[in-house]
């Protein structure tokens, strides 16, 4: 008997840099590509429109690219565990492969699909693509537990060998050693559905921003490049109204997807700096938003609860207001703050955001005016984002709401001023509410200020044609800094004026200064001694040092007691859940 | 609950001492030792719980929360003798959650029932913790007004979420309010932020408690004059701490409160609301500041400023002692040059915005004036990379809290971002980041 493989997609949906496909051509007779949809299931799911038509077309996608290669995708409708049996017996299969997925429910998953395949005889390949570093790999380096901090993180990223390099498409004579029959009645029973028959009404798709698959995603990452190139300074770009706008070299619903590889990013941007600067290697900030999102899923990977604030043990416990109705104004952008409308009906409209422009509607939520809990806030996301992953939208809202990571929570962003600040014209309020095109600039992000006669001369009078502004920023942000306070205070058990002190500090990087090595060995964390003039140059900035390219690996060299310090991490954690204790003392400072 | 029950059963049973080493908790048995000549085992040399001294039983009990109390309370009948001992109800925070409007839970009613019950003359320090809904509100308001035979010394309602108890009909929450003022008559500290309580209220907490009153915190209750804290500041010479918004602060209070017969004033916290925009604010005078000063040289000041950039016209004319500035909007750098000007024992600073131009010399100007700065936290607020390197070193070690976003450093010719962590570390003497947010 022969080799009949499956691959099943799941995410990656691509046939670069794809190790577990590889992995199902290797010396097989059949290769078959699946990808297991549940039409029922689709129109209940939290899913929204656009990430349907995404995925939808990134199956397209596939299943055209695989046809050039005299292949075809088998979108199998049904549950993966009643899937396989069948598909098993049928095909004969001797080997599934597919890439692993390291969050909570999708371990779960795949363990109950791997035992299944192994009663059934079928070997399983599975390979980690889906981020740069195994998970497991940085949380074993941070003394078993996962980093807390973006800065720790990076700092264990430093320390770590570069990714592994990406791997290159599938060939034609790849896959002609292992050709399937493909039946005449393929498109019928394993074509890809269309949203209709997924339960969605479609009316001419006119807003339809972010085309799905790997062919756009290739295509995209060219003219990222491109622009990078172009600009040449690889410092953080400086964000301007067009930034807010749907870019056509964006990639992170293609990342989410799976369209393009992250190493495939990682290795191209790599090269690019290091041709264009001439320097042995990129800082990391080089990377930044590829590792916001490793950060997360390594934060994710062992803890189900990551999505909530009960039993989420790195969740602080904020008394959040249940208050469905600020929900609803909040997520259909009736607010009646244009900056925050704006941005939910971009949300609603195209399916991405910038992130400033998460942060704003985030704060506006949670801390900064509604008080209403970010897991609210997720789900909403987790409906319309197209780049929600589970680990990353749920990490970000924490992140964002400040329920965790050790954020200071005095940042908070006005629903005015915020927005202003980035597109002082407000072109991106008239562009997604069109009824406050005529507003004076002056009065777009505070149309409820305007006198009556520009209300009227611009054809929109607040409270009529356009809400009323639904809360008193100042008022509520003034409560919520107090309930921001009160919840630190007892987290931190502080108890002094200060509110910046309030916040708990972070144990991972209040640790001995740099300088050099025997400075930071004489002197301990806590003790703030002042480092004599020491080299002007910290070793690690020279370029001549290979190793030590970003100023983290230098810091985490010498940090050492890395144990005692995610002891600390952890009792500190522990203070969540003892921060509800009824014991509590009123303070009375007698 | 189930386990511990069949653990007292047990102890019930074995009721015998005998003497003799054997497994147990030494530390325990140590105790027992000292406290009783006759040690309290059963034949299995099990510790015979049961006949724990009251005050062995007592400390521990006080390390439980509510809940395991509660349970340990079944255990046997000298155990729940002990759950009701008064000195373990001194304290207690009552939780009032609606499940519509919070999360979190709340405690339970048969709870606060028996509490007023059996334990409202033990109750001393007392808390309410309140969720948004009116209901919640209402019902600490009822258990408020049934504390008729308690002597609280310490009383704080506290709003987690919105402000409910301004929801209440006035003169309901006053006349429980005023059941805990004439009946306490030794209140020292009293939370009642974001309430509606007024001046007659205060009148009688005055009448009762003058005495004992050390702390009032009543931030943003409109209902207030400043005649009426003016009557408190004037009888209550213990006050120490006082936490009030701006309008009702006035020229006549700072004197009432530097007077001679008047303790030193630790804390005064200050809020200034604009309660509509374009609102005109008084303003105090200098000698009226210095007056505080002088009769207790090491007081705080707090203020929180929630205004507009157009209504900071008053404030930062003349010095103010200001320890803790908290600016919640935008503030315009022509102010912030105002408070390197006149704040000179500025401990913290913490601004949320500023317009568009980067703060640079205004942060210099703090640096070098206010000696006392050891913790700045800039939201919104450019800098560029120099500036703030050279703010830091002017300030140095000093500088127990940094925050800034990293968003908002600017890059200029000699400071890139790569290098500013380093700059700052070297001058702070450990290790600093600048604050980040997710780019995903």
């Amino acid at each position: 008997m022969g080799v009949n493989s499956v691959h099943w997609f799941r995410k990656g949906l691509r046939l670069h840099d794809n190790p577990a496909l590889q992995e199902a051509l290797n010396g097989a007779d059949t290769v078959r590509c699946v990808y297991i949809l549940d039409p029922w299931f689709a129109g209940s799911a939290n899913v929204g429109i656009n990430r349907w038509r995404f995925l939808l077309e990134s199956l397209e996608d596939l299943d055209t690219s695989l046809r050039k290669l005299n292949s075809r995708l088998f979108v199998v409708r049904g549950q993966p565990t009643d899937v396989f049996p069948r598909v098993f017996k049928e095909w004969n299969v001797t080997r599934l492969t597919f890439e692993y997925d390291s969050e909570p429910y999708g371990k779960e998953r795949d363990a109950a699909i791997i035992k299944m395949a192994h009663e059934y005889g079928v070997e399983t390949v599975v390979r980690n693509t889906h981020t740069l570093y195994s998970p497991d790999r940085i949380i074993e380096m941070n003394n078993h537990s996962p980093p807390l901090t973006f800065k720790r993180f990076q700092a264990i990223v430093n320390r770590l060998e570069l990714p592994r390099k990406p791997l290159p498409t599938i060939t034609q004579e790849q896959m002609a050693k292992c050709r399937t029959q493909i039946s005449d009645n393929h498109d019928e029973r394993y074509g890809v559905p269309s949203l209709e028959e997924l339960g969605f009404k479609t009316q001419g798709d006119s807003l339809h921003v972010w085309k799905g698959g790997e062919t756009e995603a290739l295509e995209r990452l060219n003219k990222h490049l491109d622009r990078k190139a172009w600009v040449a300074n690889f410092e953080r770009p400086r964000i301007t109204a067009q930034s807010l706008f749907a870019s056509p070299a964006g990639l992170s619903p293609y990342l989410r997807f799976g369209c393009l590889s992250c190493r495939v990013f990682y290795y191209n941007l790599r090269e690019l700096y290091i041709k264009l600067r001439r320097r042995s290697s990129p800082p990391l900030s080089l990377f930044g938003q590829l590792l916001w999102r490793e950060f997360f899923y390594t934060a994710a990977t062992n803890n189900p609860n990551f999505d909530r604030m009960e039993g989420n043990p790195i969740c602080v416990q904020i008394p959040w207001d249940h208050n469905p109705e600020a929900l609803a104004k909040w997520a259909e952008g009736r607010t009646g703050f244009p900056w925050i409308d704006a941005i939910m009906t971009q949300l609603r409209q195209e399916g991405w955001i910038h992130h400033l422009a998460r942060h704003a509607v985030a704060c506006f939520l949670t801390r900064g005016d509604l008080w209403i809990s970010w897991e609210s806030g997720m789900k909403v996301f987790e409906e319309l984002l197209l780049d929600a992953d589970w680990s990353v939208n749920a990490g970000s809202w924490m992140w964002l709401s400040c329920s965790a990571f050790f954020q200071q929570f005095f940042h908070c962003y006005c629903p005015v001023g915020f927005g202003r600040r980035t597109d002082p014209s407000g072109d991106y309020i008239r562009r997604y509410i069109p009824k406050l095109k005529d507003y004076p600039n002056r009065y777009i992000y505070e149309p409820w200020n305007a006198p009556e006669s520009v209300q009227k001369a611009a054809n929109c009078i607040v409270g009529v044609d356009y809400p009323k502004p639904m809360i008193n920023h100042a008022e509520s942000s003034r409560l919520n800094i107090e309930r921001m306070k009160q919840v630190y205070q007892q987290l931190s058990h502080y108890r002094g004026l200060s509110l910046l002190a309030s916040v708990p500090t972070i144990q991972e990087e209040a640790e001995p200064p740099m300088s050099d090595d025997s400075q930071a060995s004489s002197s301990t964390a806590g003790q703030a001694c002042t480092p004599t003039p020491a080299p002007s140059t910290p070793p690690s900035s020279e370029p001549s040092s290979p190793t030590a390219a970003a100023p983290g690996t230098h810091t985490q060299r010498k940090r050492g007691r890395p144990s005692e310090l995610t002891s600390k991490q952890k009792s500190k954690v522990q203070h969540t859940n003892q921060a509800k204790g009824v014991e509590q003392k009123i303070d009375d400072k007698q | 609950m189930k386990r511990g029950q069949k653990r007292g059963d047990q102890a019930e049973e074995g009721g015998g001492s005998v003497s003799g080493p054997g497994p147990g908790a030494p530390e325990v048995r140590k105790r027992l030792r000292r406290g009783d000549s006759e040690e309290r085992r059963d034949e299995d040399g099990q510790v015979d719980w049961r006949q724990l001294p009251e005050e062995i039983l007592l400390q521990i009990f006080q390390y439980l929360p509510l809940l395991d109390r509660a349970f340990a309370s079944q255990v046997c009948r000298g155990w729940n003798q002990a759950f009701h001992m008064p000195e373990l109800w001194r304290c207690f925070e009552f939780e009032l959650n609606q499940p519509a409007s919070s999360y979190l839970k709340a405690t339970h009613p048969d709870l606060i029932k028996q509490i007023i019950k059996r334990h409202s003359n033990h109750l001393q320090y007392v808390s309410f913790k309140v969720d948004s809904s009116t209901e919640s509100a209402e019902a600490a308001c009822d258990i408020l007004s049934q504390l008729v035979n308690c002597s609280l010394k310490t009383l704080g309602l506290i709003s987690t979420a919105r402000p409910s108890f301004m929801e209440l009909p006035k003169s309901h929450f006053i006349s429980a309010l005023t059941v805990v003022f004439v009946n306490s008559k030794s209140l020292s500290s009293l939370k009642i932020d974001d309430t509606p309580v007024d001046d007659p209220s205060l009148k009688v907490l005055v009448a009762n408690n003058s005495d004992t009153l050390k702390l009032l915190k009543m931030s943003s209750c409109p209902h207030v004059s400043p005649a009426g804290i003016l009557c408190v500041a004037d009888q209550c010479h213990g006050l120490r701490e006082l936490a009030l918004n701006y309008h009702l602060l006035s020229d006549e209070l700072l004197l009432a409160l530097s007077s001679e017969r008047h303790v030193h004033l630790e804390h005064l916290r200050i809020d200034v609301v604009s309660e509509n925009p374009g609102q005109q604010f008084h303003t105090i005078k200098k000698s009226s500041w210095d007056a505080m000063v002088r009769h207790s040289p090491k007081f705080n000041l707090v203020m929180y400023f929630f205004l507009y950039e157009d209504e900071f016209g008053p404030f930062f004319r003349d010095e103010v002692p200001v320890t803790h500035l908290y600016f919640g909007r935008s503030v315009s750098k022509e102010v912030l040059g105002r408070v390197g000007l006149t704040c000179p024992r500025l401990v913290e600073l913490v601004v949320c915005a500023n317009g568009l131009r980067p703060l640079d010399e205004e942060l210099i100007r703090i640096a070098d004036r206010c000696k006392q700065l050891s913790a700045i936290g800039l939201g919104e607020c450019e800098v560029s990379c120099s500036a703030f390197v050279e703010f830091v070193k002017m300030c140095g070690g000093r500088l127990s809290q940094l925050s800034i976003m990293e968003e908002v450093l600017m890059p200029d010719n000699k400071y890139g971002l790569d290098d500013i962590h380093w700059e700052v570390s070297k001058h702070l003497g450990r290790v600093w980041f600048p604050d980040m947010m997710p780019t995903w």
